[in-house]
């Protein structure tokens, strides 16, 4: 396969990998010789993806060895050296780009990653749009994009950087014909631009496979040919590659017999009076501004098979939604069985069976539950219950998965549970929602044997949803949509033989182009992007920017600058994002300042007065008449007293006995009695202290009144001084606290969702694919948040001056600096956090107890930091949020100077490097 | 209507086996209701207790000295001595929340009668001591020097006040805290739970699945109220009976039953707030970062940890629309002081109304919050 003379530009050898215990690749060995196109070609699941995360370096070699472009992957130091001239573009539509980044901004960011300077990456920029038809509207966002004009915007972003081995896995997974040959046109032409070039592909649709150069056919792990694709053909001795590909695999039977033809009878449009199963009229959903489905229009027959033909996005969901009564239409209507359809219609329900894109069973049920679950919410009568659930494991080949999770089985055999949960209740109607998608061909087959049967034998309406052309060749009848609309209706053969085509993808791409596309622009001919693409735009750049590369202060610093602006822009756009980042703490202020009081005051309290005498009255009197009690009326007895503590109304009866002035006249010292609600331990303490200071009081009061003069009521005075807090007001002393409690809260699980969420999109890729290094993607990451936490800081001093009159006492600056140092420390705890974890709710959860408990248990919030021993003393001080709270109370109500503060803003600093240095520990670049 | 509980029943069965699958949450109401319990009721501290003290000691004299030894644990920790110049930067620091200032001549001038003052400063940074602490101290102060002089004639009060504190009669703070750990929890995980269980319905497309059959929202939202506040109900239940009275040795006075009973009105209100917070939200990481402030603010404005009485009145007014504050009120006045259905029942009421009320809003955001989801 490799020329002599040339050096292969891949060469795998021994390849193994494997995911827990099932082997992805099995000792595979392959060239890919430079300047080629080759096309890696299987079934989903075979591990093609695996193979190129290898060859791109985002995954970690297991066993064997990957060479790339003249030096092995294993070698970080190559990984990094050769990552400027790779491009990568993972599976999935639009994986590697940002959703909420407009069109202008992903590549953008690209051009950035790789150190372009700015007006290189304008000019990029722009001749790349303009040669994939996306310069119409750079400003529009990624993800308004439909997916054909994703996967362009892909490819510009990966070809940004005129890389010198191009790696697509399966970029056109879903997308329309139409889009789908635009895009292979593109590649060619840059092909012809670039000869130099290496491009390896992965696709699952064989036909496209065809026009690669070379070929890679695999399953199961191994590579069962490789070579120049008329070779592979030769081969195998087949005309095409999906024949050949049954070939290589072993597998000779045929293809399922066709359907039987509908009997003549049938009454496509219901016209013998019974209406037909379903009909649409003008069926249109808007979403705001966009249209999904634009007046939309069908009718299909009684036990017909009606297939809905188009890519992703083209508004097949939306119609099938509106069609079950999920979502209402915004204009329009449709009939089911002849009534019309109503959200709240559960008659017309109980005839429908539905089974949507995606698994929607009970994934922690086992089969037969889920079945059982079915049968049950179909009404099936409790004693036919068992009988219909074997009989559904039985037809459709579940019985020995009965046990089993659905988790735990493959996609096909989960895709043909949900066809005979769908059909438990004998439904007249199947809607089916792209059932066989990402299924191999074979579990397809049998799924549409099973469609077969049902529409031919029971007499069941099918309506079913596909990209797969060779599934709607088995339709009675397809529609062909794009774009929210209906393109041609019709029988296949109709609709091939009316546009002259030779197969339905040709027919339909006809039909595209009649229609004009979606709005998407056509993309210039073929030699016009390759002109546009050449390096001749802009060749002494892309010396420069590779040149600038990996070493050079500059270039980190541009990239870091790259993931900084880039998240930035994200937060921007996530109103939800903003709202927690910003308002959350300002309400959490308010909230913890009026809730958090340690002012009682008001006491409602009443007396059970069993003197009243003068003395009596005048005793009462002294606690009437404070400002922490509320006298309610009088106690009538013992049982009143029990009655009003018990129902809260009062918190202190106060008994006075009987003889009680008789006996203070006398110098009896008569008891009087103090009965607290003790239900509230703080409440109860306080009153107490209340009460021990008005008594004195009151005693003095008396004994100037009755001697005279003024006497001692206690050998020696306490003059209390209340300092930092004279008025002694909660929110002084907690304001401060608070402060501190939220922005090791809110910053670090905001920060924490960061690198999570890159994981669970699977923009991570592009760290894993760029010659960025992991510190420059988290200090990125962490700059916005910091920033973040720096404004939430500043709204919250803000409030806390208007709001509660809390202001800064001492040094402004040293509270600055110490907030930017614990939003550092904090931040980094999110991103060490996030590291670690594999949800985002896994992160938010983790990052909540791992920085609330000890900020407001064991840092001095609302207790005393000198107090804590032990343990508590431990946990304080490994924790920023004490030495933080040093600095807060200090400056705020202490009064404190800058330079007093200079060991925690050391330790806050060192917190913060140990974060991350242990972030950028954990994090590899490389997937396993 | 047979038809609605028997979808209700199922749809709930269904839900408990999606809980008893779900490891993480399984053992993460274990903890709550268990180790996190106990931990806040035995750890927390809202009392006063090892309060650091100094002394600057100018008198150095029997009474002085009488006055450091008198300050005992638990609550202050044994007062240091030191200088008077050092009182200052030591307070700045926040070393000692509490410095007595004996000036010299001061058991002479108690002894002659001259009623001296001796200072004692407050860091009154420091709110949970500064007060009671400051009480005590002033109060030891002066049962001391009382004591002191007792020889020499008498001093004292015309008047013997005698305290008692009803429903707990040591004023002892794990009574309290609890049961009030035991609140906090329900209110958390039954907006988490039910919450949780909706969006990851949304985001595994089974909850369209469920709109497509014969099944009402209003039997999905039912089959989650039920079976998760049935959770929750039992596990606080336990946890009441097996923690509080048991491990932590707490007496309840009032009925259990009316106590449970209260809790699942609350849950139905809870779980009705979380399902309306799930269809706000669009995915589980925009849930939490819902959730977690609307449950904070609910129990710090409930009355568990400030008194409701002490709000500023506006606030007073505004957090009636909070059932937790409705909820706080009825279990302390069932727990605590042994209240009666007589006593309780416009709480219940309250919280029922509220419990509507959400759940209206809840099913009324159902559909919008599907067609969102395709948009």
């Amino acid at each position: 396969m490799p020329s002599a003379d040339e050096a292969p530009a891949v060469r795998l050898a021994g390849v193994t990998h494997r995911y827990g215990r099932t082997a992805a690749l099995d000792g595979v060995d392959l060239e890919v010789p430079a300047g080629a196109a080759v096309a890696v070609v299987g079934p989903d699941g075979v591990g093609k993806s695996t193979l190129l995360g290898l060859v791109a370096g985002v995954r970690r070699l297991q066993a064997g060895s990957v060479a790339v472009l003249g030096g092995d992957m294993a070698s970080a130091a190559h990984r990094d050296g050769v990552a400027p001239r790779i491009a990568y573009m993972p599976q999935g539509l639009g994986r590697n780009l940002y959703p909420t980044l407009s069109v202008a901004a992903n590549v953008d960011f690209f051009g950035r990653l790789y150190g372009q300077p700015a007006a290189e990456r304008r000019d990029r920029i722009a001749a790349l749009l303009r040669a994939t038809g996306l310069d119409a509207f750079p400003d529009r966002p990624a993800g308004k994009l439909s997916g054909g004009m994703k996967q362009k915007l892909a490819l510009c972003c990966a070809l940004v950087h005129d890389p010198d081995l191009l790696i697509l896995d399966e970029p056109t997974t879903g997308v329309d014909p139409l889009s789908r040959r635009r895009f292979w046109h593109l590649i060619e032409g840059i092909r012809t631009t670039r000869p130099g070039m290496t491009v390896l592909v992965a696709t699952a649709y064989m036909e496209e496979a065809e026009r690669f150069g070379h070929l890679v056919v695999m399953d199961a792990g191994r590579i069962l040919a490789a070579g120049p694709t008329a070779r592979v053909l030769a081969d195998t001795g087949a005309a095409t590659l999906e024949d050949a590909f049954a070939a290589l695999q072993g597998r000779r039977e045929p293809p399922g017999p066709p359907l039987p033809p509908r009997p003549a009878a049938a009454p496509e449009n219901g016209g013998d009076g019974e209406p037909p199963a379903i009909l649409a009229e003008g069926l249109t959903r808007r979403f705001g501004a966009f249209t999904a489905v634009d007046g939309v229009s069908f009718r299909i027959g009684r036990g017909e098979i009606f297939g809905f033909l188009g890519s992703n996005g083209c508004g097949k969901t939306t119609t099938m939604k509106m069609l079950t009564g999920l979502l209402p239409a915004s204009a329009g209507r449709a009939w089911l069985l002849g009534r019309p359809v109503e959200a709240g219609d559960v008659a017309t329900r109980l005839r429908v069976g539905y089974v949507s894109q995606s698994f929607s069973l009970y994934e922690e049920l086992s089969v037969r539950a889920n079945l059982e679950l079915h049968a049950r919410l179909y009404r099936v009568p409790a004693a036919a219950v068992a009988p219909r659930v074997d009989e559904a494991l039985e037809r459709f080949g579940l019985a020995a998965v009965a046990a089993a999770r659905p988790a735990a089985l493959p996609l096909g055999i989960r895709q043909r549970l949900q066809l005979a949960a769908a059909c438990l209740h004998r439904p007249e109607v199947l809607i089916l929602d792209e059932p066989t998608s990402g299924v191999d061909p074979q579990a397809r087959d049998m799924f549409w044997r099973h469609l077969g049967t049902l529409s031919r034998r029971d007499g069941v309406t099918i309506f079913v949803s596909t990209h797969f052309m060779n599934e709607a060749e088995r339709c009675d009848r397809i529609s062909l949509m794009h774009a929210g609309r209906t393109l041609a209706v019709g029988t296949p053969r109709e609709i091939r033989e009316s546009r002259g085509a030779a197969t339905l993808e040709d027919a339909f791409i006809a039909c595209l182009e009649e229609a004009g596309g979606d709005g998407e622009p056509e993309a210039a001919p073929p030699a016009a992007p390759s002109a546009a693409v050449t390096p001749a735009a802009a060749p002494p750049a892309t010396a420069t920017s590779r040149a600038a590369h990996p070493g050079g202060l500059r270039a980190s610093a541009g990239r870091l600058f790259a993931f900084a602006h880039r998240e930035t822009v994200e937060i921007l756009r996530d109103p939800v994002r903003v709202a927690f980042a910003l308002l959350s703490p300002l309400l959490l202020l308010i909230t913890f300042g009026f809730g958090i009081s340690f002012d009682v005051e008001d006491l409602p309290f009443a007396v059970h007065d069993r003197d009243r005498s003068p003395e009596s009255r005048q005793f009462i009197e002294s606690f009437a008449g404070s400002r922490y009690f509320r006298e309610r009326p009088p106690v009538s007895d013992d049982a009143d007293a029990d009655r009003r503590l018990r129902n809260g109304e009062l918190r202190l009866v106060i008994t006075v006995p009987p003889g009680f002035g008789r006996d203070l006249l006398a110098g009896r010292r008569p008891e009087v009695g103090f009965l607290l609600d003790g239900a509230m331990p703080f409440r109860a303490e306080t009153t107490r202290g209340y009460v021990e200071g008005i008594v004195p009081a009151y005693a003095q009061d008396l004994a100037r009144r009755t001697t005279g003069q003024t006497v001692a009521a206690a050998p020696v005075r306490v003059e209390t001084r209340l300092r930092y807090n004279q008025d002694f007001r909660s929110a002084v002393a907690i304001t401060p606290g608070v402060i501190m409690v939220l922005l090791i809260m809110i910053p670090p699980m905001l920060t924490a969702l960061g690198v999570v969420r890159e994981r669970e999109i699977g923009s991570i890729a592009n760290l894993s694919a760029s010659p960025a290094t992991v510190g420059e993607f988290l200090l990125g990451k962490q700059l916005p948040y910091i920033a973040v936490g720096l404004l939430s800081f500043l709204s919250l001093t803000g409030l806390a001056a208007v709001l509660f009159g809390v202001t800064v006492k001492g040094s402004v600056a040293a509270l600055a600096l110490g907030a930017l140092l614990y939003v550092f420390a904090g931040t980094g705890i999110g991103l060490l956090v996030s590291t670690l974890v594999r949800t985002q709710v896994a992160a938010i959860i983790i990052t909540a107890i791992l920085c609330t408990v000890p900020a407001i248990n064991f840092s001095g919030f609302l207790y005393p930091a000198a107090t804590l021993e032990g343990a508590g003393r431990l946990i304080g001080t490994g924790f920023p949020a004490l030495w933080f709270q040093t600095i807060a109370i200090g400056t705020f109500a202490k009064g404190r100077s800058f330079a007093e503060f200079v060991p925690e803003f050391l330790v806050l600093f060192a917190f913060g490097v140990a974060f991350l240095a242990a972030a950028c520990r954990i994090l590899t670049k490389q997937e396993a | 209507m047979r038809r609605w509980l028997a979808n209700v029943a199922r749809l709930g069965v269904k839900e408990l086996a999606s809980l008893a699958a779900d490891r993480a949450l399984s053992v993460l109401i274990l903890y709550v209701f268990t180790v996190s319990v106990y931990t806040i009721a035995t750890g927390v501290k809202t009392d006063v207790s090892d309060a650091s003290v100094a002394i600057v000691d100018g008198d150095r004299s029997a009474l002085s000295r009488d006055l450091g030894e008198a300050l005992l644990p638990p609550h202050f920790r044994p007062p240091v001595a030191i200088d008077r110049s050092q009182v200052d930067p030591a307070m700045d620091r926040g070393v000692y929340t509490f410095v007595l200032d004996i000036p010299p001549g001061f058991e002479a001038d108690a002894l002659r009668g001259r009623e001296p003052a001796l200072q004692l400063n407050i860091d009154a940074t420091a709110m949970t001591q500064a007060g009671v602490g400051g009480g005590y101290i002033r109060a030891i102060v002066q049962r001391e020097s009382t004591a002191f002089l007792a020889a020499r004639g008498e001093a004292g009060l015309p008047v013997t006040p005698v305290t008692r504190a009803y429903f707990n009669p040591n004023l002892e703070r794990v009574w309290f805290q609890s049961i009030m750990a035991v609140l906090d929890h329900i209110t958390i995980l039954s907006i988490l739970l039910v919450g949780a269980a909706v969006i990851r319905e949304r985001e595994h497309g089974t909850i369209e699945h469920l709109l497509v059959m014969p099944v009402t929202a209003g039997e999905i939202a039912a089959a989650k109220i039920w079976a998760n506040g049935l959770v929750i109900l039992v596990a606080a239940g336990l946890s009441i009976r097996v923690i509080v009275q048991g491990a932590l040795g707490v007496p309840i006075e009032g009925s259990l039953a009316l106590f449970l009973f209260g809790s699942a009105v609350y849950l139905f209100a809870t779980t009705s707030l979380g399902i309306l917070l799930a269809t706000v939200a669009r995915s589980m990481p925009q849930f939490a970062l819902l959730a977690i402030p609307v449950f904070l603010v609910l129990n710090l404005l409930s009355g568990a940890t400030t008194p409701v009485e002490s709000m500023p009145p506006v606030l007073q007014v505004l957090i009636q629309a909070s059932p937790t504050v409705h909820f706080v009120k009825l279990a302390q006045a069932v727990l605590y002081r042994a209240a009666g259905l007589d006593v309780v029942w416009p709480h219940l009421a309250v919280l029922a109304a509220l419990g509507s009320a959400f759940l209206a809003a809840a099913l009324a955001r159902f559909r919008t919050m599907l067609a969102q989801a395709q948009g």
